[in-house]
């Protein structure tokens, strides 16, 4: 078993927190391997924003993201910059309010951002709105985990929000798998 | 963990318990986290002005006998370099972590690299010698940074752990030993000279505060540590001895690993394009390919390229434009292929196996 997943964006949107969670969650709550790496500017906000996953059951050599088979995406800046050539196979969850373009992979439409901002009332929590679906939609890491990694990785005075921006993301990602 | 947290945790396994440092990235978050934990534990952390003053405080730190380090990227390191040659002239144990970036200059700060390799050696004006270890992951930034600090004591040099932004910012699991094993510095004796060299060449250390009474110059001194800057014996002895400490040991020093000793090919590794090259070796299991990986590179163990009987050709994967290939180029008669890759990427395992089937 191994994965590779891709997470692009815009700096401030917790692109690579995102990555720092999904990972903790396979490292440590699942018993896997795990290597998170990313890629941004000196920028603090708003600057292009990449980071990367791989989660394996064997060591993890070559610690850099090479073939993508899971691509999030949540900027038009980084769905150019990411996500126009997705290897054969892959599959993308794009935050449609975002994302203008749609990929030639199979793909989730996840409105994580406007999901964040209207109904829990907390654009910040955008991100983890969009791990609840990446888990709903493909599995890489148990619930269980994500929601542990998720709580060790928030703020204190912040949890019971982040919980319910994560199982919103959960049910926007069944609820894409099940009307597929 | 974080590439960087794993060293800041590791210096404080160590004992480190003072930090002297000017946030810089990639290395920021090692300052962040001794901010946040030096002070739990009776430790001092400071924020100096810049890199100059930052490394005078931990040389000044060391002095009072305690274990001290700094964190820098590219341009920091630049700064400190008058007083890096301070503290090789003085005999200052220290730990000096070089999160390296792409330069020169500004270049790419949030971009990995291993272009200061040759500044931590020949950066500080004069003839010396120092220590740098290279870790290939977080696990290793952790070991290796406990080991710089035991490095330090052992032979009073500064002593760099070259990491890079790849590993720096790289999480990954890895495994805290319960005890680490520290070997503190040798106290100097009553009745011997501060600065007598004896049979290693490493003089026994007079703290401060516990009744010595020296004088610590960067002028060239004598066995008391009194200036004597015209003399060209003591100056020669006092330099060849600097110099010779560690050269000396230099194969004691060595910590490496080696893969498929009888290979042809050999690939010679320190830092992350070791990363590359087990992957590589991984994919496409082969005997006549072989891995030489230095997690010390200075002193330079030339001896090790022996173990390599049947080599026919090293490669030597770096991330610069080729700086420790030339030290692999002056100790073997063979063909030696130098494969440099700057702008802040690790090489991928394709580009290295292309080479090796020759493929362009």
């Amino acid at each position: 078993m191994k994965h590779e997943i891709r997470f692009s964006g815009f700096g401030g949107q917790g692109i690579i927190l995102s990555a720092v969670i999904l990972g903790r969650a396979a490292a440590l709550y699942d018993h896997n391997y795990a290597v998170q790496t990313q890629v941004y500017g000196p920028e603090a906000r708003g600057g292009a924003s990449m980071s990367a996953v791989i989660i394996s059951d064997q060591p993890i050599l070559y610690p850099e993201v090479t073939d993508p088979g899971i691509y999030v995406i949540m900027s038009q800046q980084g769905f150019e910059k990411y996500g126009t050539d997705p290897a054969p196979g892959s599959v993308m969850l794009i935050d449609a309010d975002l994302v203008h373009s749609r990929p030639s992979c199979p793909y989730y439409e996840i409105r994580s951002t406007s999901e964040a901002k209207n109904t829990l009332g907390r654009v910040i929590v955008a991100n983890i709105v969009m791990l609840g679906a990446v888990v709903a939609v493909t599995g890489v890491v148990s619930r269980e985990a994500i929601e542990k990694a998720v709580l060790d990785s928030v703020p204190r005075g912040t949890e019971e929000l982040n919980m319910k921006a994560l199982r919103r993301g959960f049910e926007l990602g069944d609820k894409e798998v099940e009307t597929r | 963990m974080q590439g960087n947290t794993a060293c800041a945790e590791g210096a404080l396994a160590a004992g480190c318990n003072f930090f002297g440092g000017y946030p810089i990235t990639p290395s920021t978050e090692i300052a962040e986290h001794m901010a946040r934990r030096l002070p739990k534990k009776d430790g001092v952390f400071v924020q100096m002005e810049d890199e100059i003053a930052s490394i005078a405080t931990v040389i000044g730190a060391s002095w009072t006998g305690a274990r001290a380090m700094t964190a820098t990227s590219g341009p920091g390191f630049s700064l400190m370099m008058e007083n890096i040659g301070y503290a090789v002239m003085t005999e200052t144990p220290c730990v000096i972590v070089n999160i390296q970036r792409g330069g020169p200059s500004t270049g790419q700060p949030t971009m990995g690299a291993q272009g200061d390799m040759l500044q931590c050696r020949f950066g500080s004006h004069g003839d010396y010698s120092t220590i740098a270890l290279c870790p290939s992951s977080v696990q290793e930034m952790y070991d290796l940074t406990v080991k710089a600090f035991n490095l330090a004591d052992r032979f009073r040099v500064p002593v760099f752990v070259m990491s890079d932004e790849v590993i720096g910012h790289t999480r990954e699991r890895i495994t805290i030993p319960d005890h680490v094993e520290i070997v503190p510095r040798r106290p100097l004796e009553k009745g011997t000279l501060p600065f007598h060299g004896g049979d290693d060449g490493v003089p026994g250390f007079p703290e401060f505060g516990r009744g010595h009474g020296v004088h610590v110059t960067g002028l060239t001194h004598d066995e008391r540590g009194y200036p004597e800057a015209t003399d060209p014996h003591i100056h020669e002895t006092l330099v060849r001895r600097l110099v010779s400490k560690v050269e000396s040991a230099r194969h004691d020093i060595a910590d490496y690993e080696v893969v498929n000793p009888d290979a042809e090919t050999v690939f010679v590794t320190y830092g992350p394009p070791t990363r590359t090259v087990k992957q590589v070796m991984h994919d496409h299991p082969d005997e006549r390919v072989g891995h030489l990986h230095l997690r010390i590179v200075w002193p330079f163990p030339e001896r090790l390229l022996k173990i390599f009987t049947n080599a026919k050709t090293f490669i030597v994967p770096e991330m610069n434009m080729g700086q420790i290939v030339r030290e692999v180029e002056r100790h073997t008669c063979l063909p030696v292929i130098r494969v440099s890759k700057l702008g802040g990427e690790l090489h991928t395992p394709d580009e290295l196996q292309k080479l090796l089937e020759g493929r362009p």
